[in-house]
């Protein structure tokens, strides 16, 4: 190849490389990408969260209120429904933002071999923690999943996000769930083929959890799964929701009188949904008609 | 086959090629006839749109840009129109009360300008509308 | 230059005819995947990374062996490997070009890659693990194209590239340590938190990409006339041998650490894996036999007179190449899964599906690989004659 042709080509290659190098660092000066300015200085405290701002929404699991079927089937009902949540027929595939899984598998470096069976097998209700230190949002390269500043909320964007599946791995607590094909078709519809709600239902290849109905929380409102055991009789204060930063609010006055567990604490993610165990939980467990999951 | 005929045929075969966008489309099909899109009421009968028509024609695809920005990675959720009129920021919220059917609305023009929106992969399309591939 | 690629016989095109064919299936194979999802895999909610991700690993793995033979080379005036560099900077620049793709066909919605350099997040390992794999891709584009061009010009490289070539030491040093780093930092993975699995990355990789060189340029000497040297192969024998050998004692230590502590959560991995959980044993026979064959081949090498005789060191080679693949390439990621955080064991099996793209891949970089061999072969057939 002669000089000249060499010379054009190695000019292009060059020049693509140029612009290519310059896409993030453009993004990151550009004016108003305050966001981009923000990862850059704020790299070292993207794991801070909230607790150092302030709110800290957390939740309280009663695993006594809970151990009763209906309570646990109506917060999943209440998620699937309010998030249009699809139901996979393919177990290895299933999403699932709220879940029951055995006491024994939750908290499985609490428990000890003489752990009464009925008391790992009481099913425990789950969900995203909304960790103080979250490790799914230390390691997802793009930022589609983060911490809101305001009141703590471990957040998705599906619209950023390339579904790489970082995060799933970086959970230490299985509460992500990946869309490996289009949910559309497995999203209950009513008569009129309108799915249940308005929640837009996601497309293949994003990871979802649950968001603590962000959505609800920033009109003042409380979670799905909240409301929808606080309208079961006998399941009210099975959820409680809020702020645990406030010394007043309902969250903090709870764990102000009693001990309350977090799952795989020894990690130091801090998370924040805490299980008031009953002491009585083997007689209470064994009392209750045990299924796998609600 | 000297150098001179196949360079030759080669840009032929490029130009044929390239400029497949202009012959396909004038041998496949005559030319669109503008759509005509059904009128958004609101539930009391209103037909104000949260800016003029002009304008959202220009903007609605920035608009919803910013608009996602805002709901989703800001957590704020309500927006305040040129005319000082506060809304609830959301394609179903706000946009879909009115706009209900996006066959007669949304896909006819869409169709037209031969864009492929890619919202309807996970928002639920407005009443009475289909789901694109 | 470029002409080099086209220039060849009825071996190198039929070659490439291949490689076409078997990319092209992988074609089919992706775009099922692209219209139906991943579900058409077999990873699943618990087991979120499968094949891909471990060619990935693997392949990042080879990518960094390169710095075997540019170390002495360069830094040490190694004169044996001059003609072995070119070989292993070209390997190392199908390997990386491997990798990438196999992160892009793993992608939930590979049209949003761009995100990754649109709203860069400084604190995640996977943003530098992109930045770090395209710049030594580059690198060694840069490095190889001039070692080639100076090759054929007759002339020494520029000055200007030896500043690269020093750079890519530590830069095919920090490749595979960064992507050690995505497993080795995860408090969810007790499998993986170690903070030996960055060095027994590396281990690892010396010895699969050194056994892999070897292969590849016996197979050029015999098919392409060019002869990197007796000493060269030789000294690639060695440091397969010593690589393997870290290796295989790091792991050693793994599995003490695991067994002598007793610590559940380190232990359970290891237990799926030789002897099965739950009634589950998927991956025990592939474990077994890949040790086996490490130990023998390790053994092998170890003995100067059987290394040294080629009929030997590259079946040697390929039991290292194979064992450290289903070490890598088939255990290490799927097992880092099971049980998953609930305790739960789901098994993974690629399916066919997964398996078409893979071997796509794999045949992107045969392609690559290929070409880029055909221009050293021409480049030295012509300066010969000359």
């Amino acid at each position: 190849m002669d000089e000249t042709r060499r010379g054009f080509l190695k000019t292009l290659g060059l020049g693509a490389l140029g612009a290519g190098a310059a896409i993030p660092i453009l993004e990151v000066l550009r004016p108003g990408s305050g966001e981009a300015l923000a990862q850059v200085t704020g790299a070292a405290t993207a794991k801070s969260g909230a607790r150092a701002t302030g709110r800290q929404l957390a939740m309280v699991v009663d695993v006594e209120k809970c151990l009763r079927d209906d309570v646990r089937k109506a917060c999943v009902e209440a998620c699937d429904r309010a998030h249009n949540i699809p139901s996979i027929p393919d177990p290895k595939q299933v999403i699932e933002w709220t879940w029951s899984d055995p006491f024994g598998d939750v908290f499985a470096d609490q428990i000890n071999e003489h752990t009464a069976a009925a008391a790992k097998e009481a099913p425990v209700l789950l969900m995203c923690n909304h960790c103080t230190d979250p490790p799914c949002i230390q390691v997802c390269p793009t930022g589609a999943t983060w911490k809101r500043a305001k009141d703590g909320i471990v957040m998705m964007d599906m619209h950023r996000c390339i579904g790489c599946r970082y995060c799933m791995a970086a959970c230490p607590f299985g509460a992500r769930s990946f869309n490996w094909r289009d949910p559309r078709p497995y999203v209950q519809h009513d008569a009129d083929g309108k799915p249940l709600s308005d929640f837009p239902t996601r497309t293949k290849g994003v990871v979802e959890k649950c968001t603590f109905c962000a959505a609800r929380v920033d009109v003042g409102g409380q979670p799905a799964c909240v409301e929808a055991a606080n309208q079961v009789p006998g399941g009210e204060g099975a959820l409680v929701f809020g702020d645990i930063n406030d010394p007043d609010s309902d969250v903090s006055r709870i764990l102000g009188e009693r001990m309350a567990m977090v799952r795989r604490v020894s990690l130091g993610t801090g998370p924040n949904v805490y299980y008031l165990v009953p002491d009585a939980l083997p007689a209470l467990a064994a009392g209750v008609e045990v299924e796998g999951e609600a | 086959m000297s150098s001179r005929t196949r360079i030759g045929l080669g840009l032929g075969v490029f130009f044929l090629l390239g400029a497949y966008p202009v012959w396909n489309g004038l041998a496949s099909r005559a030319a669109p006839e503008r759509p005509e899109l059904a009128p958004a009421v609101d539930s009391t009968g209103a037909t104000l749109c949260i800016e003029d028509t002009t304008w959202m024609k220009d903007h609605h695809q920035k608009l919803l840009n910013e608009w996602r920005t805002l709901v989703v990675r800001d957590g704020q959720r309500t927006w305040v129109s040129s005319t000082g009129k506060t809304w609830t920021i959301g394609l179903e919220e706000t946009c879909f009360k009115c706009h209900a059917n996006s066959e007669t609305f949304c896909t006819r023009c869409h169709d037209y300008a031969n864009v492929q929106p890619f919202c309807w992969d996970c928002h639920v399309l407005p009443q009475g509308g289909q789901i694109h591939g | 230059m470029i002409q080099n690629f086209f220039r060849g016989g009825r071996r190198y095109w039929t070659l490439m005819a291949l490689w076409v064919v078997l990319i092209v299936i992988g074609l089919f194979a992706y775009d099922r995947q692209w219209h139906l999802g991943l579900s058409v895999t077999g990873m699943s909610r618990d087991v979120s990374w499968g094949l891909y991700i471990a060619q990935f690993t693997f392949m990042v793995g080879v990518a960094a062996s390169a710095v075997m033979v540019v170390l002495p080379f360069y830094l040490h005036d190694y004169k044996a490997f001059a003609k072995t560099v070119i070989l292993g900077e070209f390997l190392a620049v199908s390997s990386v070009i491997v990798c990438m793709t196999f992160v892009f066909v793993d992608l939930g919605q590979p049209r949003r890659v761009m995100n990754v350099l649109l709203h860069p997040q400084f604190h995640s390992v996977m943003f530098w693990d992109f930045m770090s794999l395209f710049g030594y891709l580059l690198l060694n584009i840069v490095i190889g194209s001039m070692a080639i061009e100076a090759e054929r010009k007759g002339t020494p490289p520029p000055h200007w590239v030896h500043p690269l070539i020093y750079l890519s030491i530590p830069w095919a040093v920090s490749i595979h340590t960064v992507t050690g780093f995505l497993y080795a930092g995860l408090a969810s993975r007790p499998f993986w938190m170690s903070a030996i699995l960055a060095p027994r990355f590396l281990a690892s990789a010396f010895a699969a990409g050194p056994s892999l060189l070897i292969v590849l340029a016996l197979g050029v000497r015999r098919w392409g006339g060019f002869d990197i040297g007796r000493q060269a192969i030789r000294t690639l024998g060695t440091i397969v041998t010593y690589a393997m050998a870290v290796n295989v004692f790091f792991v050693l230590l793994e599995v003490f650490t695991a067994l002598y502590s007793g610590i559940p959560h380190d232990r359970q991995t290891l237990t799926y894996l030789y002897v099965g959980m739950d009634g589950r044993a998927a991956l025990t026979p592939w474990m077994w036999a890949g040790d086996i064959l490490a130990v023998v081949s390790l053994v092998g090498l170890l003995v100067p007179r059987i290394r040294h005789q080629e009929r030997w060191l590259v079946p040697l080679c390929a039991g290292v190449f194979a064992s450290l693949w289903i070490d890598k390439g088939l255990a290490l990621v799927v097992a880092g899964f099971i049980p998953s955080p609930l305790e739960v064991v789901t098994q993974y099996a690629p399916t066919a599906t997964e398996i078409a793209i893979s071997v796509g891949v794999y045949a992107v970089g045969a392609l690559v690989l290929t070409m880029l061999y055909k221009l050293v072969l021409n480049v030295r057939e012509k300066t010969q004659l000359a």
